[in-house]
């Protein structure tokens, strides 16, 4: 283990590196906390008026493609396993294992985003967008209009959320290339990952909120 | 222990504009902090000057409808959003919490700092929605008024609280990291000043409620950019549905401005009765309680907006709960009292009043909580009297004791005790001429958010404008003495109320890195026994 008092990655204000990690990774525990509570509003309105009309959502869910869903849903989680690899490579000072595992991170995460793009193309296409041009031809269209608001608000934030994990890993990956990780000092990957682990626990309610309920 | 005037400390150790606006020292970002919230202080203080000007004759003869509407939105805006929300904490908590602890900064100075920026650029919408025109829903923004029919500055200024309600969530994410895991050696959770408690509990608040704030006011502003409904009733919304949002947060927000100043309190009273705090941990218990209860009551701002009657009674019951920890408080502040040498510098006189203010401003609440008495008065200036009761009343007495408590800490000087006392007793009056009578006014039936009243409700009008003046007078006194002393006050020593806490072990103004070395702590807080010391050195006049 490297002398703490000359390891310079640990900041003035911290007495040594293991309190700066446990600061880092509790501030990190905080933050996902405040993201839950921010997805809460909108899940508490979704339930909310999945309940009060459902009727309403349940024809307009059926707009969704759930083969692409279903895809998306494959991509997430297994880019939450090559971010996993990605900190173990970090973990035990493998540069070329956590390098490739971002890559392959960022590439899957590129391919939701793609998908996600097209979806909304096609909604786009089908009138489908909240709006003067949403046109439904279902029984309700106001409140099947309600569910596409939502469903665009819920999975518009969850593709900010994974931008934003693509640029974190961007910067993980050039500063993994200059070295910069190892057995000793991996917090910023460490943290990144559970960033990216929770950004797929969205998905994972998202999914069967949106998509799959009430299909049989 | 004389402080040396040349000793190097956080305010000499560098000089330039640049020094102070990319500065991580949680004590210079404390007093950025308290320039920007005095700026929205007084700005909101001028529209409360208007409204009261207007209030003063029945007739709607200074401003009309519209602009009323605007003012009073911006008032509250502005007083809850950007000055009574980061007043405590983000001057005092930032300032005290790592000295209170034994820490060098936060946990993290950086974010620190990125939370003012976000402060003042949240400001920045706030104060560009004002200067184009204002917004006009109040500052509930309740829907569907908000996103469908007012024609006013609604996204500017939500956009404003969206932002600024990230400046809140990441000072308080900041508070808990250090609080757990930076604490000097021997400084046990049982050992922990009672301010820190508070700060504590207000930070859960602040993690737990502010994101759910963010994406309502978010909702909004997308419902009125892009026209899609969520709360429209007309494309399929509910209106309601805001008001469960917004109250979420909004409800326990008041805990987040009165908490920090019921720790304030706690440190005040124990330091000027040179006594050992009387039930400890009840008072940090009970902080824990009130932000956590706080949580559960919301529906209390709903009870005639349709909600269920069964609703209605679990929040009732559950709002009458808050009043427990709330009691607790204020007994055990009274116990501490008892047969305590107690002195009546300017601190100690704030604590007093809020103890007098919040006890009034509490037991009111409890009439609001009550099912049948809420439908008589809801929406009158009984309410309006109420939460100002709370929020001035308690939240800003704190803030103000607070100020002078450790005003010879942040800045090394003394401010003059007599006009200090004077202006808290003025600030006491006041507050109390301009509120008390709005109690009345509210339980014969005037409506709050009107520009024009009845006849017979101008005697109280004018009792409440009258006091308004005098409160004005009572802050714009400690706003020109406070500066006065930068220069012109007495050098304060270390210690000069021969407090208990870690603050008071190092020199005032203290070092960038607060103590010369990491202090260890031996003993419980407010062990005032042990040292049986004046409250107030020889030398202080």
């Amino acid at each position: 283990m490297l002398p703490e008092q000359t390891a310079p990655y640990v900041a003035h204000h911290f007495d040594d590196a293991a309190q700066q990690h446990e600061a880092s990774a509790l501030g990190m525990w905080l933050f996902l906390v405040t993201e839950i509570m921010f997805f809460g509003g909108l899940f508490t309105a979704y339930v909310v008026y999945r309940a009060a009309f459902p009727a309403a959502f349940h024809a307009a869910s059926q707009e969704l493609d759930i083969t692409l869903g279903a895809f998306n849903t494959a991509v997430l989680l297994t880019s939450s396993l090559t971010m996993a690899l990605a900190v173990h490579g970090a973990q035990t000072s493998k540069r070329g294992m956590l390098i490739v595992c971002l890559l392959l991170t960022i590439a899957l995460g590129t391919t939701f985003l793609g998908v996600k793009a097209y979806e909304y193309w096609h909604k786009w296409h089908e009138h489908l967008v909240p709006g003067p041009g949403f046109v439904f031809h279902g029984a309700d269209p106001a409140n099947a209009q309600l569910f596409f608001s939502l469903y665009f608000a819920m999975t518009g934030l969850h593709a900010l959320h994974m931008v934003i994990g693509i640029a974190l890993l961007g910067i993980l990956t050039v500063r993994g290339a200059q070295g910069m990780f190892n057995q000793f000092y991996y917090t910023p990957v460490e943290l990144s990952g559970l960033y990216w682990h929770f950004v797929d626990l969205v998905w994972i309610f998202l999914f069967p909120l949106l998509y799959l309920l009430g299909r049989h | 222990m004389d402080a040396s005037p040349m000793h190097t400390n956080y305010l000499n150790a560098n000089y330039g504009v640049k020094s102070w606006l990319l500065t991580v020292d949680h004590k210079r970002i404390a007093l950025l902090y308290l320039a920007s919230i005095t700026v929205f202080f007084l700005l909101g203080s001028l529209f409360a000057l208007v409204i009261r000007l207007e209030l003063l004759t029945p007739a709607g003869d200074l401003v009309q409808a519209d602009t009323y509407n605007k003012l009073f939105t911006m008032h509250g805006i502005i007083m809850v959003f950007f000055f009574l929300i980061p007043s405590i904490p983000a001057v005092l908590g930032n300032f005290l919490v790592p000295m209170m602890i034994g820490a060098k900064d936060l946990a993290f100075p950086r974010l620190n700092l990125l939370s003012w920026y976000i402060y003042i650029l949240g400001g920045s919408f706030t104060l560009w929605a004002v200067a184009t025109g204002g917004v006009d829903t109040g500052w509930t923004f309740y829907t569907p008024y908000s996103t469908t029919f007012s024609n006013t500055n609604v996204i500017p200024a939500a956009l404003g609280i969206f932002i600024t309600g990230f400046s809140s969530i990441l000072t308080g994410l900041n508070f808990v990291v250090t609080i757990h895991r930076m604490r000097a050696p021997g400084l046990t959770w049982f050992r922990l000043p009672l301010f820190i408690w508070a700060h504590y509990a207000t930070s859960i608040i602040m993690i737990l409620g502010t994101p759910v704030i963010a994406i309502t006011v978010l909702l909004v502003g997308l419902e009125r950019a892009f026209h899609i409904g969520i709360f429209d009733p007309a494309l399929g919304g509910d209106p309601v549905l805001f008001q469960h949002l917004f109250w979420f947060y909004s409800h326990p927000a008041v805990y987040i401005m009165i908490l920090p100043s019921m720790g304030v309190v706690s440190e005040i009273i124990s330091c000027f009765s040179r006594k050992g705090i009387f039930g400890y941990s009840f008072i940090a218990m009970s902080s824990i309680a009130i932000a956590l209860l706080g949580f559960l009551v919301w529906g209390h701002h709903m009870f005639v907006s349709s909600q269920s009657v069964y609703a209605a009674l679990v929040f009732s019951v559950l709002s009458f709960a808050v009043a427990i920890p709330s009691a607790v408080k204020v007994f055990n502040w009274t116990a501490t009292l008892y047969r305590g040498s107690v002195s009546f510098e300017a601190p100690m006189l704030y604590a007093l009043g809020f103890i007098g203010l919040f006890t009034i401003g509490g037991l009111t609440g409890l009439f609001l909580a009550s099912l049948g008495l809420d439908v008589h008065v809801h929406d009158t200036y009984f309410v309006v009297a109420h939460f100002h009761y709370i929020m001035v009343g308690g939240a800003l007495m704190g803030y103000l004791g607070g100020m002078h408590f450790w005003w010879p800490k942040i800045t090394g000087r003394m401010y003059p005790e007599t006009w200090a006392r004077v202006a808290a007793l003025i600030v006491f009056v006041g507050f109390n001429l301009t509120f008390f009578p709005q109690f009345i006014l509210g339980y014969l039936g005037m409506p709050r958010r009107y520009h024009v009243y009845p006849e017979e409700f101008q005697v109280l009008n004018v009792m409440s404008t009258a006091g308004a003046s005098i409160l004005g007078l009572g802050y714009l006194l400690p706003l020109c003495y406070l500066i006065w002393s930068l220069r012109y006050g007495v050098r304060a020593s270390a210690n000069p109320w021969h407090a208990t806490g870690l603050e008071w072990t190092t020199p005032s103004p203290p070092p960038t890195e607060n103590f010369t070395e990491t202090p260890v702590v031996t003993e419980e807080a407010y062990n005032y026994a042990a040292h049986d010391l004046p409250a107030r050195e020889a030398h202080v006049a």
